[in-house]
């Protein structure tokens, strides 16, 4: 029994029916839109059906979109190891949406979550544990954020009076410097055009 | 008469040899039962994910090497697979036999590293000697292919960045040759070891049901029994073209994950050896100027060599736009990039799946029950390296 990439697309969509807004297949990992409120039947779908049995959770993670109205999407990456096959489960949140969380579900979920808390500032419904993950005790902003400068806010350093380590504004003797190398320059028209009819006549 | 006890809490590291690395690992003992395990990591978090989206794709790569620092060329691998499908770009065959080659060198060095520190964790001091020489011999091939011991580069989108100096070949095969008997002197030393065993033996046990639901990969899940490795499963590069076998173990506890590993090296000697014996010739990356850099002569002679030269290190090259989840079989597990792209000369997003954060995660479960001199057992087979895990 092998499941391909395309009979999986047509389980999940027969199965879950609306649930799905959008289905595509890129480079034969199946990425699938889904709503915020479907989140749980969804992942539940997808671990029990015998059809897909995505029993292991890769990651979760999250991309931050900070010119659209839904800002942030979040990203479940499952595995099936009994069909051999990877899904990708895509939502697309606002800023203020609480995301339920599927600890329940995958006791792996947690950290992930709480990274994702962490980095994004997403917070999660029903999670037993939400603390910051990664970054320092007392830490303040969220670093993943495209807002978020790459250096940050602040910066430690021992302090000979004070006998201990203390956080200061960061102060750079050179200021961050981006460089735009990036060129408009994308060759000539005609040329391409040339290019590709080569192209065409080689097949 | 009952006497009421009270819980003790311990507080584990970050500065404690047997934590490999920085893990603050907050203990609730009752007598010297584990309670509840709580660590407390990111004490190495230096935001790789952010540093990586303000960096062109070629300049990302050695921020690989940094995170799984003790196989850092099999991290290079998956973002080089990731740039690679959204370029819809191939290696060239003898490109893809070298990066086997180097994965493979990459899994034994891994696995020595800790086979011996967890022999150290539970009283053992000579494994460590001995693994240890082994593994400078197998950084100096690092180095003859890179230019240095650990932080290669050496994987890059589109091939390998340089092709294999004269002799190395013949030396990596003197090395297999000679190695399989270092295995043997290790295994008399542990494997039949009384202590070792007292030790190890069903300690950690891991279910395969709960392997699976704790996200576990690699060793941790093929030692609880269940027969995965994408080597096999999802072959990428030309894992396809070797012939070898996985070791499953029984019982999941922290003696089948070393038997495990054990037999994961003489089958990655296998593999080198044989990648050696049928190394095709040809170039050792892709061809196209707009993505891989000229070769040096090019640049006195060629015009078009100079301008792709200044253009791939300045700009770098573009990737179409595009999402993507590569993976490969990293000696801890599954090592993965989620790679976003919106078509310019920088990755949007790059999520780095580390295998030993989700094996981390699962130390409250393991430990629970357990005894305090159990922690740094448990610790040691789950073979974490914080550099992957904080990233």
């Amino acid at each position: 029994m092998s499941t391909t990439v395309n009979d999986l697309e047509r389980t999940v969509n027969s199965g879950l029916t609306t649930t799905v807004k959008k289905s595509q297949i890129n480079f034969n990992q199946l990425f699938i839109d889904v709503d915020i409120e479907n989140l749980i039947s969804v992942i539940l779908f997808l671990k029990t059906n015998d059809k897909c049995r995505f029993k292991q959770l890769i990651d979760i993670t999250a991309v931050d979109y900070p010119e659209k109205e839904k800002r942030f999407k979040m990203v479940y990456l499952l595995l099936s190891h009994e069909n051999n096959l990877r899904i990708i489960i895509n939502i697309n949140i606002d800023e203020k949406t609480t995301v339920p969380s599927i600890v329940k579900i995958f006791p792996s979920a947690n950290w992930m979550e709480r990274e994702v808390f962490d980095m994004y500032g997403i917070s999660f419904k029903d999670h037993p544990d939400l603390r910051r993950i990664l970054t320092d005790y007392g830490f303040k902003g969220y670093p993943l954020r495209k807002d978020f400068p790459l250096t940050g806010h602040t910066e430690v350093r021992y302090s000979e009076d004070k006998k201990k380590v203390i956080y200061e504004p960061v102060k750079l003797d050179q200021e961050y410097r981006e460089f735009d190398f990036e060129s408009p320059w994308e060759g000539t028209k005609y040329i391409k055009q040339e290019e590709e009819k080569n192209k065409n006549k080689d097949k | 008469m009952t006497r009421k006890t009270k819980t003790m809490n311990l507080n584990f590291g970050p500065q404690h040899p047997a934590a490999h690395g920085v893990l603050r690992l907050i203990l609730e003992l009752d007598g010297e039962v584990v309670e509840k395990a709580d660590p407390h990591i990111g004490l190495l978090h230096r935001g790789t994910e952010k540093l990586i989206e303000h960096k062109t794709y070629m300049q990302a790569v050695p921020y690989f090497d940094r995170l799984d620092y003790v196989a850092p060329m099999n991290q290079e691998h998956a973002f080089a697979l990731a740039i690679e499908k959204l370029l819809n770009i191939e290696v060239p065959i003898r490109g893809q036999y070298i990066r086997v080659l180097f994965c493979e060198i990459g899994r034994i060095l891994s696995h020595l590293l800790n086979i011996t520190t967890q022999a150290l964790d539970v009283g053992a001091l000579t494994p460590s000697l001995w693994g240890f020489e082994e593994r400078e011999t197998l950084m100096t091939f690092y180095e003859r292919v890179s230019g240095s011991r650990l932080h290669a580069n050496y994987f890059r989108a589109g091939g390998v960045h340089q092709d294999l100096p004269g002799g190395l070949n013949e030396d990596i095969l003197k090395f297999c040759h000679t190695f399989p008997k270092v295995i043997d002197d290790l295994e008399t030393l542990l494997t039949d070891n009384r202590i070792f065993k007292q030790r190890n033996v069903d300690i950690g046990v891991v279910t395969k049901e709960e392997a699976i639901d704790h996200s576990f990969s690699g060793v941790m899940l093929r030692g609880s029994g269940v027969a995965w490795d994408l080597r096999k499963s999802q072959p990428y590069e030309c894992y396809r073209d070797f012939d070898f076998k996985i070791p499953i173990g029984k019982n999941g506890d922290c003696y089948d994950r070393y038997l495990c590993r054990i037999e994961e090296m003489r089958q990655s000697v296998e593999i080198i050896k044989d990648c050696i014996d049928k190394m095709p010739s040809g170039p050792v990356k892709s061809v196209d100027g707009k993505i891989t850099p000229p070769p040096k002569e090019d640049l006195k002679k060629s015009m078009e060599a100079v301008i792709h030269h200044f253009k791939l290190f300045s700009e770098g090259f573009r990737v179409p736009e595009g999402e993507i989840y590569a993976a490969v079989e990293a000696p801890k597990g599954e090592f993965g990039v989620y790679l976003i792209s919106d078509g310019s000369h920088k990755p949007y997003r790059c999520k780095i799946r580390a295998p030993g954060f989700s094996h981390l995660q699962a130390m409250d479960y393991l430990i629970k029950g357990h005894m305090l001199a159990d922690v740094p057992a448990v610790i040691g087979s789950l073979d974490l390296v914080f550099g992957e895990i904080d990233r």
